[in-house]
């Protein structure tokens, strides 16, 4: 994926790399490491938390717990590639894509994904997939990554949603 | 699960530890977004919030509006002068119009004690207690705990002693309540004149002169004199009181330990603080302003929304963790 990343964007100039909060995170580190020991170029990086942008706030009951959003300055100019876990409903995208709006005019925003599970509700597509992973609305994608789980695992569980 | 906060916000009393932590951690991240350069998240959008100011108030009625502001909530504010209030309407009846007109939350002060309370439960909307009478001043005791937890690490344990004027102050009984619940040590110190009967049975320590307190705390939270108590004949004079109780920095430089200055504000340089600690290295006064926007938008975030009955329409995948 460091690779594909590094191709879409021609180089590391101007790149910055953003996770979305939690795995999202941690992913996009990853890949920064990756791309340094290639180019040996370090990436900036940066966290963004969609939470105050969702379009189910009035919806949803006990409030989600807000993460930490630290962008690496202005990104105006950048080519700013978002990064998350797995791209499902795209509802998560469109409000990093409203959020990423408020923090500067990047020239070009790429979406990158280690799992795409199909069940668009918006037309979101990913610019760089890990996998694909055909699923229906009862199951669940589960990623773990080291960092923060302790293994890196993804669990596509079968029928847990009702 | 978060531990959710209800509908109103009347006072710390009623609040569990863990809903005050809860409303400290989600501050956090709010105190970021006052940093960007676009300062407003779409959170509240559609949202209707009324200030409802019923006695004299810059700091907070501004705190307020900015933080509803950047949560794009639209505001109005109104004044009890100017308004039908001085026409002789009944709180209830203002709120009630207000109501009729569609709004989401209420954001109260009023000169009596339990006015939050009495309009909370008469209305449907959200009540936020922005100070009433000698009650209680929720937002602001919340504000000055994420400032003690700011600067010190934690609140667990730390000692803290509010000086002043305890008998007619809603900003120390809240910091009380909001203090011991969480762990601290608290320590009251004042003339005893403005020293409430029967202080120490909310768990707290009373300190009769200023040079103990400097001595025991970690924490000075110096509250305003207001002037009209010396009108009443609780205190002699001001220059008395400076003398007696002035938090200065000869006194200051006698503290055994590395000391945080608060104050709530608004100062009478001179009264109650000398202006050299105020503006000193000890001080954390503007700190507080500015927690304070964060721990508003905070509050109003928690209580806002959230219709339970929507909520489980709305647990699809959009609701999901892994979208």
């Amino acid at each position: 994926m460091a690779v594909a990343v590094i191709e879409l964007a021609h180089g590391t100039d101007d790149l910055v790399l953003i996770g979305i909060q939690r795995r999202g995170v941690e992913l996009a580190e990853r890949i920064a490491k990756l791309i340094e020991q290639q180019e040996g170029v370090l990436v900036p990086r940066g966290a963004l938390d969609i939470t105050l942008y969702r379009d189910d706030l009035q919806t949803v009951g006990p409030k989600p717990v807000i993460g930490e959003t630290r962008l690496p300055g202005d990104l105006t100019g950048k080519h700013a590639v978002i990064v998350d876990d797995v791209l499902y409903t795209g509802r998560t995208v469109r409000a990093a894509l409203d959020e990423l709006a408020d923090f500067g005019r990047p020239k070009r925003i790429s979406l990158c994904v280690l799992v795409d599970r199909g069940g668009r509700e918006l037309p979101i597509q990913a610019d760089v997939v890990g996998k694909v992973v055909k699923t229906g609305p009862g199951d669940v994608v589960e990623v773990q990554v080291a960092e923060l789980d302790g293994r890196d695992q993804v669990d596509v569980v079968r029928g847990a949603r009702q | 699960m978060t531990a959710a906060l209800g509908k109103d916000l009347i006072g710390l009393e009623r609040l569990s530890p863990d809903q005050i932590r809860l409303i400290l951690d989600t501050a956090e991240p709010f105190k970021e977004v006052s940093e960007r350069p676009i300062k407003k998240v779409p959170a509240l959008r559609g949202k209707t919030i009324v200030n409802l100011f019923f006695e004299a108030s810059t700091r907070t009625r501004i705190s307020f509006e900015f933080a509803e502001k950047r949560l794009s909530a639209d505001t109005v504010n109104v004044a009890a002068t100017g308004s039908a209030v001085q026409k002789g309407e009944t709180l209830v009846d203002t709120a009630k119009n207000l109501e009729a007109m569609r709004i989401d939350m209420v954001v109260i002060r009023h000169a009596s004690s339990g006015a939050a309370q009495f309009l909370g439960d008469r209305i449907r909307s959200n009540v936020v207690n922005a100070g009433d009478g000698k009650h209680e001043h929720p937002t602001q005791a919340l504000l000055d705990l994420l400032t003690i937890r700011d600067k010190l690490g934690r609140i667990e344990g730390v000692k803290v002693c509010l000086v002043g004027d305890i008998l007619h102050s809603r900003v120390a009984r809240s910091n009380i309540w909001g203090l011991t619940k969480l762990g601290a040590q608290v320590a009251v110190c004042g003339p005893h004149s403005l020293m409430p009967r029967g202080i120490e049975e909310l768990g707290v320590t009373v300190l009769r002169r200023v040079e103990e307190a400097i001595e025991w705390a970690d924490v000075l939270n110096v509250l305003r004199l207001q002037l009209e108590r010396m009108e009443a004949g609780f205190i002699p004079s001001l220059r008395e009181y400076y003398r007696v109780f002035g938090v200065t920095v000869e006194r200051l430089a006698k503290a055994p330990r590395a000391l945080t200055v608060m104050h709530p504000g608004p100062m009478n340089r001179g009264v109650e603080i000398d202006s050299r600690v105020a503006d000193g290295p000890h001080s954390v006064i503007l700190d507080q302003v500015t927690n304070g926007v964060a721990v508003r938008m905070a509050v109003l975030y928690l209580l806002a929304g959230g219709k339970p009955e929507l909520a489980d329409a709305a647990k699809g995948p959009a609701a999901g963790g892994t979208d």
